[in-house]
């Protein structure tokens, strides 16, 4: 099997990356809870 | 087990490449500048249409115009790397600088498009979903694709992209366009040629290396000194329609009249430039009163708004 060996800034970078993503799909999940409560609320009330 | 060596290009041995972008160079490529000025006018939008929305939809809508337009931002970056290597302005941006690949642009851009009119159309309604896609499209492929390398005109017609917003934030609250969000796109549309051609003036060199065939390249410093003169008047007597219409107050009339005055005594400063003027000190001067400008005019509209409708002066809107 063969892996390639990352430098620092390689290992940094996308690490960075995977933490913009995650909060990314953190964002989109309060995203769709506030959109259905607003869109829920506007319905009864 | 085979470790293979990893060079500086990012590429290892058996050609995979490694990337060293960081969230931060993805975010350039969304044009956060233009961004801003899109939050702004959508929020405009938004302020100025009769009727009211759900503050957190408000918040979604704003964000998803913003969203939008920065996924139109990262498609002209994939489709214009060549060109802004090129160019001083744009040479650093995250392509040409090599720190991300045309294909993660154009992938972004899409996947961010997507989203976007998704959520709005679900979260608000289709219409507005509907002209933020057709904004996108418009600036990616009308404007970036076709009339860019093609007219001197680009950015005349190119400039209805940049126009929509205010025309989504309206059409988010109402569910319709009416005559006063055609007014809101009208005034950035009218607006736009002053305001860019101000900027290709003292950078035309940069867009004649490239082969952009902007007005001041093709025919020539004088014409386009004309035509800035004559949308700045135009921008300046559009300006002042939302009070004629009794959509705005008369102060805020006034307000625009002594603005769009201003405009267009920058506009003749630029047109008495000298030709060939190395500095082009009145062009600068022009490009940067013109973001005020647009700024000012929306925020007057505004608070003449929340004015009128909270009754502070007396009136109910």
């Amino acid at each position: 099997m063969d892996t390639v060996k990352m430098t620092e800034a390689q290992r940094k970078s996308r690490r960075n990356r995977n933490v913009a993503l995650g909060l990314a799909l953190a964002g989109l999940v309060v995203l769709f809870y506030v959109m259905t409560w607003a869109k829920l609320g506007a319905f009864h009330g | 087990m085979t470790v293979l060596e990893n060079h500086d290009e990012g590429l290892s041995d058996n050609g995979v490449r490694l990337s060293e972008a960081g969230a931060r160079d993805f975010f350039e490529l969304l044009k956060p500048r233009v961004m801003s000025l899109v939050v702004f006018t959508a929020f405009a939008g938004l302020v100025l249409a009769p009727g009211a929305l759900n503050p957190m939809l408000a918040a979604i809508a704003i964000l998803c115009i913003a969203v939008g337009a920065g996924a139109s931002g990262a498609l002209n970056m994939w489709y214009d790397a060549d060109i802004d290597a090129v160019m001083t302005r744009t040479a650093r941006r995250p392509i040409p600088a090599g720190k991300v690949t045309g294909e993660e642009a154009l992938a972004f851009g899409i996947a961010l498009s997507c989203f976007s009119v998704g959520i709005l159309g679900l979260a608000v309604n289709w219409l507005s979903a509907g002209l933020l896609a057709f904004t996108i499209f418009f600036y990616a492929v009308i404007y970036t694709m076709w009339l860019k390398r093609w007219t001197p005109q680009n950015i005349v017609i190119g400039g209805a992209a940049g126009a929509f917003p205010p025309m989504i934030g309206y059409a988010a609250v109402t569910g319709t366009v009416s005559i006063d969000s055609v007014i809101l796109f009208m005034i950035i549309f009218l607006w736009t040629p002053a305001h860019f051609w101000a900027l290709a003036l003292f950078k035309m060199r940069d867009y004649g290396a490239v082969g952009v065939p902007m007005l001041p390249n093709v025919a020539g410093e004088g014409p386009t000194k004309v035509q800035i003169v004559v949308y700045a008047v135009l921008t300046a007597l559009c300006s002042v329609i939302p009070s004629f219409r009794g959509t705005a107050s008369l102060g805020y009339g006034l307000f625009a009249a002594v603005l769009g005055i201003l405009f267009v005594w920058y506009a003749l400063k630029v047109y008495r430039m000298p030709e060939g003027d190395e500095k082009m000190v009145p062009a600068k001067k022009m490009f940067a009163y013109s973001i005020l400008y647009l700024f000012a005019i929306f925020s007057a509209l505004m608070a003449d708004h929340v004015i009128r409708a909270y009754g502070v002066t007396g009136g109910a809107f």
